[in-house]
């Protein structure tokens, strides 16, 4: 390592030789050099899915679960599950939601963060159900930007090879 | 009038309860001062201590007697620990001004950290705790790349449910833009195509365009505020066809990572005779809130405003994904504090949170500028923009309420800790008619505005704060 690292006087420059090296020199305009080095930074968490894992064990084995207030008079039904409900604070119990739905809103994204960049692009969908109060955020395949539409029949499909995610459930146009 | 897709709910919530009795409002309060540093891509120069303390001493200088020994204490913003690496990041900028051992607190609440920060320095003087209270935020955003740096924002999504899908803020304002659009130019505008997908590309490009005259405004502003980050003249062929990120969300339509900060002083009246001649008053705050996931926005009744009427939203699902009823309720309560009736006449300026085109025009709705639905065609008649400047395109209503007059967050950046507080100092700077002084450039000055409204956002409109300044001089 040498004593003073290279100098770039674009950012951009900066921040891709940071990639390969572990220190720069930036100047800027007024000639001030500033010292950026690269500082890592990775970790695993110990996530627990707590009350909402029988989604996501549901969607393991194919079934795609909402939820429904216990309170007879309220009654409200989630499409994202929640375990105590929104409206009157009660208690929900597990149902399972319609295999059909609608779009209700909808995006193709061409970029995305980090992590999913490479899976660019990819459509985003919101999804109505019959009967139930409150939508699904969801990805949405095999229809292209120009195919797409706000009240386009939908239905799940399910990964085989869950990941235990909410990716493991995504919808198609429907057949 | 094609069929409503939406969901029908078994149960709908009550209406949410108001109190019937008038809360204190407390004791006056007044902002004397504020600064800001220039926003950029990135101040490697300067860390986020030495960014806070230029915008402060930018605040202080010309005002001899505001010395440090002399303010109580301060209140403190910035949105991310992963953006800063350094937790407690506000007891070091406490440390490099200063300020110890005097009362401090961080805030942070997303998107509209700075406007949090701006009503927690308000609340401080309004309570009587203290008689002068410094407001200081910033963000470091350039510390990692722009994409990691999406990742980053996208974590104030649902982590379970929305972020695994794609970790993208730009995608779910695309989601609620889509919808805007089927709601009210689909369904209205072009509510005589029948053929479904044909009349909603139609609207969409419509919307399109008038999003991209939202951005052609900010961005011309802009170029006559030194301290905005992307000024520049664009077209609204410019705006559509810069690179889609989040159909139909182009990248001129979408605000940028930023470095900055920005200070404000606030006092109570008698302590803010002393340091100006021309004190802003703060004359309402208010603060909404709505679910963290869209997905779990209710769709019921449209809180009103007094200038509006039940009937005028009688088929209305409320918000659902296409308006933030976060801002609405926080327009509600600073109007109702500041005495306003009607927005629309009695507001002269509105600095507002334009982290996308789309999500101004929803908020012109929400604060009652215009009726929900009308956002678009608000645009088109030139209302938000600014007198005197040509945009490429007619606006006859021009100056009849313009906002972000000073570039919003679109063109000046948004680095997020700080963008609620330099909504403040440019709103400040506004009504003490001082914006040729510090912008070295009077273009955007306004003349003789008595009353403006900052709006700070959060999340897909998970919270909002809007607070009303006026002139406190004559």
């Amino acid at each position: 390592m040498t004593a003073r690292p290279p100098v770039f006087t674009k950012f951009r420059d900066a921040q891709a030789e940071l990639e390969r090296s572990g220190a720069v020199l930036f100047r800027d305009g007024d000639g001030v050099e500033s010292l950026i080095i690269k500082f890592p930074y990775a970790i695993n968490y110990i996530h627990s899915y707590a009350e909402d894992s029988p989604f996501f064990l549901g969607l393991a084995e194919g079934r795609l679960r909402g939820s429904k207030c216990r309170k007879p008079k309220c009654g409200f039904v989630f499409a994202t599950p929640r375990s105590h409900c929104m409206v009157c604070g009660a208690p929900t119990e597990w149902i399972d939601l319609p295999p059909n739905g609608r779009v209700h809103s909808w995006t193709t994204c061409h970029f995305g963060s980090e992590a999913f960049l490479k899976e660019t692009p990819y459509n985003l969908a919101m999804i109505e159900f019959d009967g139930v109060g409150s939508l699904l955020l969801a990805r949405l395949k095999d229809a292209s930007e120009s195919e797409l539409y706000v009240g386009m029949p939908v239905e799940a499909r399910f990964d085989p090879n869950p990941k235990y995610s909410i990716t493991d459930v995504w919808f198609v146009p429907s057949r | 009038m094609p069929p409503r897709s939406r969901p029908k709910p078994r149960a709908r919530a009550p209406p949410p309860k108001r109190p019937s009795v008038s809360r204190s409002q407390g004791r006056k309060v007044y902002m004397v001062t504020g600064g800001v540093t220039k926003f950029a891509k990135a101040h490697p120069a300067m860390d986020f201590r030495l960014m806070v303390k230029r915008a402060y001493d930018y605040a202080l200088k010309g005002i001899p007697n505001l010395t440090a020994d002399r303010i109580d204490g301060t209140r403190i913003s910035y949105f991310s620990d992963h953006f800063a690496r350094q937790l407690k990041a506000a007891s070091m900028v406490q440390d490099y001004l200063g300020m110890n051992p005097k009362g401090s607190v961080r805030l942070e609440w997303g998107g509209a950290t700075g406007g949090e920060c701006f009503q927690a320095a308000y609340e401080a003087i309004a309570s009587g705790r203290m008689d002068i209270c410094l407001g200081a935020g910033f963000e470091t955003m350039s510390r990692v790349a722009t994409w990691k740096g999406n990742e980053f924002i996208a974590l104030a999504s649902d982590t379970n449910f929305d972020f695994p899908l794609g970790g993208f803020y730009t995608g779910y304002y695309a989601l609620m833009v889509v919808r805007h659009i089927y709601e009210y130019l689909r369904r209205r505008k072009f509510g005589h195509v029948t053929d479904e997908r044909e009349a909603q590309r139609l609207a969409i490009a419509e919307g399109s365009r008038i999003m991209s005259m939202v951005s052609v405004k900010n961005h011309l502003n802009a170029l006559h505020n030194p301290y905005a980050q992307y000024p520049k003249r664009l077209t609204v062929e410019d705006v559509l066809r810069s690179e889609m990120i989040s159909y139909p969300l182009t990248r001129e339509q979408i605000c940028t990572m930023s470095d900055g900060a920005a200070v404000v002083v606030l006092c109570s009246e008698e302590r803010a005779k002393e340091f100006t001649d021309r004190p802003v008053r703060v004359l309402g705050v208010g603060c909404g809130t709505d679910t963290m996931r869209l997905a779990d926005r209710p769709f019921g009744k449209v809180p009103l405003m007094p200038h509006e009427k039940a009937k005028d939203y009688e088929d209305l699902p409320y918000p659902g994904v296409h308006s933030f009823r976060a801002g609405r309720s926080a327009g509600i309560e600073a109007y109702r504090m500041a005495g306003i009736t009607d927005p629309n006449h009695e507001l002269d300026f509105i600095e507002l949170h334009d982290a996308y085109a789309s999500s101004e025009i929803q908020t012109y709705e929400d604060l009652g500028l215009c009726k929900y639905g009308e956002g678009y065609g608000f645009v088109e008649r030139g209302d938000p923009f600014l007198k005197g400047i040509d945009y490429g395109f007619p606006t006859p209503r021009a100056g009849a309420i313009p906002v972000n007059p000073s570039g919003g967050l679109i063109a000046c950046g948004h680095p997020v800790g700080a963008t609620g507080l330099m909504q403040a100092v440019f709103a400040f700077w506004q009504l003490q008619e001082t914006i040729p002084k510090h912008f070295g450039d009077p273009a955007l000055q306004l003349a003789h505005p008595q009353r403006g409204a900052i709006h700070s956002h959060a999340g897909t409109g998970s919270s909002v704060t809007v607070s009303i300044l006026e002139r406190g001089f004559r």
